[in-house]
């Protein structure tokens, strides 16, 4: 960590230099990567439309417009229907998990927490297994699945947060942040039994639930916006409230005591706000990794190591690294759909490792 | 995550087995049946597998070669079947399993014949090695595939005379329902759905050749031209939103909870016409992903819904 944080962020005494904080240019790159993410969201797909068009339709779209753009009603219903809640989706979800990674990183101390770390897949893929193996709750509509699907992933990766850190409380003396993720292994490879348990003694349900763990933005419709979107504003909002304590919570807890925070109760404050963010993600879009962990560090590498820095900047580019990902996906094997999985790491590993090789920082 | 990428190609490998078994290896025998079809003396050879006695302790794990079996009138000689042959009802079903199959829970029945469709976990290999005769049924290509496993099975457990009974009689069958199959200028248009996720077949597949009896029009044919995706590609929503078929065939309604409510609840799917006109056909997941006699009735629900559809 750079020198200048162990003077605090908060207080920074007359003539010493500030740590560099965000900068407008970094700030507007983000919101530019958003929004050309959701330009090319809505142009680009399988079914080529005119852009002009498209734009039209976009502008019909607020109140009191309405302008012909010349596009059939199926069209139209492709680009407000189809594409624009995917690209929407694609922002809230990989904004989502790039926030939650970067807290549980700056949290946890640890540059390869994930936000998956404490056990949230591993739960949310035991809950979805047991709701479609054992067949409960058939009924309605939300992106093709049963709304019992996304509300099993949610309480699951919930759960399985709150019995980690049940499991590294209960470590006893020792409350360090690796006792936590320790136990997170832990619960993990438990849960994760369970679900490969029942999926043997349930092969018929294998197609159903691999292909929600794979993560999906693919059946994205509205219905996954409004459940997302709650969660992800008030996850943004706690997680950036608290960027301060994480830059010092980063550097140690006697610092934290030092300058009067309590250390531990900011701790269990961002964890449970990374993590009802993770399983609000993972409810709507299954299983997507790789975001959590590269874009933080991207952001790190490039734009400052301050969380004053790097929390909003991942919050952007993480949405759109996802909405560009899903544009790719969707059209590179047109008409057939690639998992997003896949293409966050295909286009994701080898531009972080360029990353890695050309910037001046350190990571850590 | 790259740890996420196998799991992908093994989701994917699920998907497409589950169909109908996307690398389904063509067996390139010939039925050389010694002796007349009608005399049912042993020992009998199949291919490379040989017969000394009617088998009188089958075990079957695979739901498609259960019910062949039983419709060739060798029910009587089948001691177990795996836990997802759920039909026909009376099917002796046992906690083996097809997916994950265990030579020595399938040694402890002491059978004298395993008809499976799958090789998985080197069960043929493992069978072999405690001399048990192995009959694979691997998922069939087309109907002659269906015809063939039938007549073969029937030779192996001395019931050749029924089963081609039972090959005529669905040869004679499917020959009825084409022929009620109106004339139309204009193919109507199908998506088969295999799943939420909009996993579909093409018309190379074997559920896509009953369509094409059916006189349907597939809109996947241009997803998979090259047959990379084994005939089971994932189309992207839009496609088939923009594709507009005329019929959606749900073949995920038990697996998955889909249905004609679902399906028109999906966002941006209402204006399809196969949503407006109520074109929207549950079919049976069963039915509609095993290749034996019971296709039949999978024409049959298809030639019922769309022969009484508006041109």
């Amino acid at each position: 960590m750079h020198q200048a944080l162990r003077r605090g962020p908060s207080f920074p005494p007359a003539g010493t230099v500030r740590p560099a904080g965000l900068r407008v240019r970094w700030l507007a790159a983000g919101v530019f990567a958003v929004l050309v993410a959701l330009v090319a969201g809505v142009s680009l797909g399988p079914v080529s439309l005119p852009p002009g068009s498209v734009a039209i339709e976009l502008l019909n779209l607020l109140p009191g417009v309405r302008l012909d753009s010349g596009l059939t009603e199926r069209e139209i219903a492709i680009v407000s229907e189809l594409r624009l809640p995917r690209v929407v989706l694609g922002l809230l979800v990989g904004g989502l998990l790039a926030l939650a990674g970067a807290a549980y990183q700056g949290v946890f101390r640890n540059p390869l927490a994930d936000p998956y770390l404490l056990g949230v897949a591993a739960g949310a893929g035991l809950a979805v297994t047991v709701v479609l193996t054992l067949g409960v709750g058939a009924g309605g509509a939300m992106s093709g699945l049963p709304v019992t699907v996304p509300l099993a992933a949610f309480v699951g990766s919930l759960g399985a947060v709150v019995m980690t850190y049940l499991l590294g409380a209960a470590g006893g003396r020792s409350r360090s942040p690796a006792t936590l993720i320790l136990a997170g292994v832990a619960v993990s490879a438990f849960l994760s039994a369970g679900q490969t348990y029942l999926l043997q003694r349930h092969a018929e349900s294998i197609q159903a639930v691999y292909s929600w763990l794979l993560g999906r933005l693919a059946t994205a419709g509205w219905q996954d916006v409004r459940l997302v979107l709650p969660y992800f504003l008030l996850t943004a909002l706690v997680v950036l409230a608290f960027r301060r304590e994480l830059d010092v919570l980063s550097v140690g807890d006697d610092e934290a005591v030092s300058l009067g925070l309590h250390p531990q109760r900011s701790r269990y404050l961002l964890i449970a706000a990374a993590s009802l963010g993770t399983a609000a993600a993972v409810s709507a879009s299954g299983l997507i990794g790789f975001v959590g962990i590269i874009v933080p560090h991207t952001v790190r590498l490039l734009a400052g190591s301050s969380y004053r820095v790097i929390l909003p900047l991942s919050l952007l580019f993480g949405g759109a690294f996802l909405a560009l990902t899903d544009v790719v996906a969707r059209t590179a094997a047109a008409p057939q759909e690639i998992p997003i999985g896949v293409v966050t790491a295909l286009l994701g590993g080898p531009f972080f490792v360029l990353v890695l090789r050309t910037a001046r920082r350190v990571l850590t | 995550m790259s740890r996420r990428t196998p799991r992908i190609f093994a989701a994917t490998l699920a998907v497409a087995a589950l169909a109908l078994g996307a690398c389904a290896e063509r067996t390139t025998e010939t039925p050389a049946a010694s002796g007349s079809p009608t005399s049912a003396a042993f020992p009998v050879t199949v291919g490379s597998l040989t017969m000394e006695q009617r088998p009188e302790k089958i075990v079957s794990l695979a739901p498609t070669a259960t019910e062949m079996l039983f419709a060739i009138g060798a029910g009587p000689q089948v001691t177990a079947v795996d836990d997802q042959s759920n039909f026909p009802a009376d099917a002796p079903r046992s906690d083996l399993s097809g997916y994950q199959p265990n030579a020595e829970a399938v040694a402890a029945k002491d059978p004298d014949l395993v008809v499976l469709s799958d090789d998985r976990n080197k069960i043929v290999d493992q069978l072999a090695a405690l001399k048990i005769p192995v009959y694979v049924t691997a998922a069939a290509q087309n109907l002659d595939d269906t015809y063939r496993q039938l007549t073969e099975l029937g030779i192996l457990t001395g019931n050749a005379t029924e089963a081609a009974d039972v090959v005529q009689r669905m040869k004679d069958d499917i020959a009825k329902l084409v022929a009620e199959v109106p004339q139309r200028v204009q193919a109507p248009t199908y998506f088969h759905e295999l799943g939420p996720e909009l996993y579909t077949a093409t018309s190379k597949t074997f559920v896509g050749s009953i369509y094409a009896l059916a006189g349907l029009e597939n809109i996947a044919d241009a997803a998979d031209p090259g047959g990379k995706s084994g005939g089971y590609p994932q189309l992207s929503q839009e496609v088939i939103v923009k594709a507009n078929p005329d019929f959606v065939f749900l073949s995920d309604v038990k697996c998955c909870q889909q249905s004609a409510a679902t399906v028109k609840a999906r966002s941006g799917w209402s204006g399809i016409n196969a949503v407006r006109n109520d074109q929207v056909v549950e079919l049976d997941d069963d039915i509609a992903s095993r290749w034996g006699p019971r296709v039949v009735d999978l024409l049959r629900a298809i030639v019922d819904a769309t022969s009484k559809a508006a041109e």
